[in-house]
């Protein structure tokens, strides 16, 4: 690179300069860290993005039969809509039921999926407690937590999902 | 080339060959001649000389002897190609959830009518008002930045074709029997466009990524928030925020005002409303990529975060629904497809995999977007099983139904490529087979 600078005339290393200005117009608005807080709702495995709060399985018994059992049914067993809970240890198996609980790796997902677009009918509406609380009740069900679990920042990612060593990295794409 | 492989492939008739005749299976690799055309403009001429006191418009169909519609300000298809629509198969169980499937055989050549993109959607199509729409770009970058629509309008631009496949495309091909369906009913969960838009590596270099910077989190600005883990690489190779499909702003159903475009990555991926990169070190375990869109093997263990779509093809005329008009000629053609670059060779069989011949490509051949084969058919009028098998540049061949089945649990139906066959009964009826 720097090779090729010194044998440029003055009068192209200027035209250069302009066509990599073009390329990067730098148009973005700077944003402030306030801003971004309240857009980020993007909750890892590791719990980084989980916000303060907390909620019981007691709440979120009261919270899952007000708005989310007319979908998921009786203790989140299904119907109409999907099953929540149920098919622990049935993943190997000829029939796998793969639920929440069952099958998906880690507990957070189950908060970041509610937080960002549950319920169906009215997504975005459940406040960080409510939403502790309802996956502390779902997770009791199987008993992944106990009866008297209180789940925050803390202590959900801390849940053992019985799934959780069932996934096998397939990016990058492994050598044959 | 193309005359090498098909002697090669063929080598007990190559005599036929030179004589211009057709092969084994009746394929030629010439594509039909248009014989009849010439001996009917003929017959034509003569039968139908005007008398004198006659005007021409006795013989003329209506729409010659009135003045046609005027303008319109956004056109529409013929009303006789009122039935051409997105097949909804399975009616959902919610509004706005479930998907749409292109009706692929009742289209031709390989690039998607806007209208007739698959649709797949988590809660419904947003009506995003673009001036209050950013894209955000934070996490793991020296300068976190929001775009507007307007200002990302301002950068360089570039277009491609490409295809976009549902990673559960062709998914009830994990079922014991095969679904009596048309090729679009099967396989519509693919469209091909051609996308312009601003490469991602462009906004990402202006944000400036960390060392620590390994996947982008990329989110949705619908009502399911939908969001997926892309690697970092992707996003500052091929990776593009889409802003047009065929020429017009991307239609809400495909993303409006803005999508992520992955080439080649499964369909999910490719984010639509997009408002929000994160960057981050890890994959965050997000809903569609563990509860959905992982690859179920039998004992237990499940692929994750594999996104590439797979090399594929399929034969659309004739399919299901497109039953033979009796022995004679006919053209085989289909689509072929790989999420990893250029089809290099597709081939056919009309006896159920016995003998293969290779068929024509129809120019372009780009990477990642869909491309259509064709092969002229002699058909005997005696029971036939066709099947078509692709081969990309990476030198991956499409794989057998049962090969495929094999690897996974009997749930999983995510990604099936494998190859898929029609079978023609000597009554003409085009019957869905595994093969």
């Amino acid at each position: 690179m720097f090779m090729f600078r010194i044998f440029l005339p003055a009068t192209a290393l200027c035209l250069i300069s302009s066509v990599c200005e073009a390329q990067h117009p730098n148009l973005g608005r700077p944003l402030t860290p306030e801003e971004i807080s309240k857009l980020d709702i993007t909750v890892a495995p590791d719990g980084s993005g989980l916000p303060a709060g907390s909620g019981s399985v007691s709440a979120g018994a009261n919270v899952y039969s007000e708005k989310c059992q007319s979908c998921h049914g009786a203790r989140g067993q299904g119907g109409p809509q999907d099953q929540l809970t149920g098919g622990v240890g049935t993943i190997a198996s000829e029939k796998p039921v793969k639920t929440p609980v069952s099958y998906w790796p880690s507990a957070t997902t189950i908060f970041d999926y509610v937080r960002r677009a549950m319920p169906l009918q009215s997504p975005q509406s459940l406040t960080n407690d409510e939403v502790y609380a309802v996956t502390a009740y779902i997770l009791s069900i199987d008993k992944i937590v106990p009866e008297d679990a209180v789940l925050d920042a803390k202590s959900l990612p801390q849940v053992k999902m019985p799934n959780r060593d069932g996934f096998v990295r397939w990016w990058p794409v492994p050598k044959r | 080339m193309e005359r090498r492989d098909r002697v090669k492939n063929d080598k007990t008739k190559v005599g036929a060959l030179a004589g211009g005749a057709t092969a084994r299976n009746g394929f030629d690799r010439r594509t039909l001649l248009r014989a009849g055309v010439f001996a009917a403009g003929i017959a034509g001429i003569g039968s139908g000389i005007a008398q004198a006191a006659e005007s021409i418009g006795a013989d003329a169909p209506e729409w010659m002897k009135a003045p046609g519609r005027s303008f319109s300000t956004y056109g529409v298809p013929s009303k006789w190609q009122e039935k051409v629509q997105r097949v909804i198969a399975f009616p959902p169980g919610r509004p706005g959830t479930g998907s749409s499937r292109t009706p692929l055989h009742l289209l031709e050549g390989t690039i998607t009518p806007n209208g007739l993109h698959f649709e797949r959607h988590h809660n419904g199509v947003p009506d995003i008002d673009p001036s209050r729409h950013e894209l955000v770009i934070h996490g793991l970058v020296k300068r976190p930045l929001a775009f507007s629509v307007e200002t990302i309008m301002r950068y360089p631009m570039e277009s491609q074709i490409h295809f976009v496949e549902c990673s559960g495309n062709s998914g009830s091909f994990n079922q014991p029997e095969p679904q009596q369906t048309t090729a679009g009913g099967l396989n519509g969960l693919l469209s091909c466009s051609e996308w312009t838009g601003v490469r991602l590596a462009t906004l990402l270099g202006e944000a400036e990524v960390t060392r620590e910077a390994k996947w982008v989190v990329a989110e949705g600005g619908d009502a399911a928030a939908m969001s997926r883990s892309v690697p970092l690489e992707k996003c500052l190779d091929d990776a593009m925020i889409a802003l047009y499909q065929n020429g017009e702003a991307i239609r809400p159903e495909q993303g409006y005002p803005m999508r992520l475009l992955l080439p080649g990555f499964e369909g999910n991926m490719n984010v639509k409303w997009l408002r929000r990169l994160k960057v981050m070190d890890q994959p965050v375990n997000a809903r569609d990529e563990t509860a959905h869109y992982t690859e179920l093997m039998p004992n237990g263990k499940a692929r994750q975060y594999m996104f590439l779509q797979g090399v594929k093809s399929a034969i659309i005329k004739p399919s299901f629904g497109m039953n033979m008009k009796g022995p004679g000629s006919y053209e085989v053609s289909g689509l072929a497809w790989s999420g990893s670059g250029r089809i290099s060779k597709v081939e056919v069989s009309a006896d159920g995999g016995k003998s293969w011949a290779v068929a024509a490509l129809t120019a372009p051949v780009l990477s990642k977007a869909l491309t259509r084969f064709r092969l002229a058919w002699q058909w005997d009028g005696r029971p036939s099983t066709l099947m078509s098998r692709a081969t990309d540049e990476k030198g991956e061949v499409q794989p057998t139904r049962s090969a495929w089945v094999s690897q996974y649990s009997p749930v999983q139906f995510y990604h099936f490529n494998g190859i898929q066959g029609w079978r023609i009964e000597a009554d003409g009826t085009v019957k869905h087979v595994y093969v």
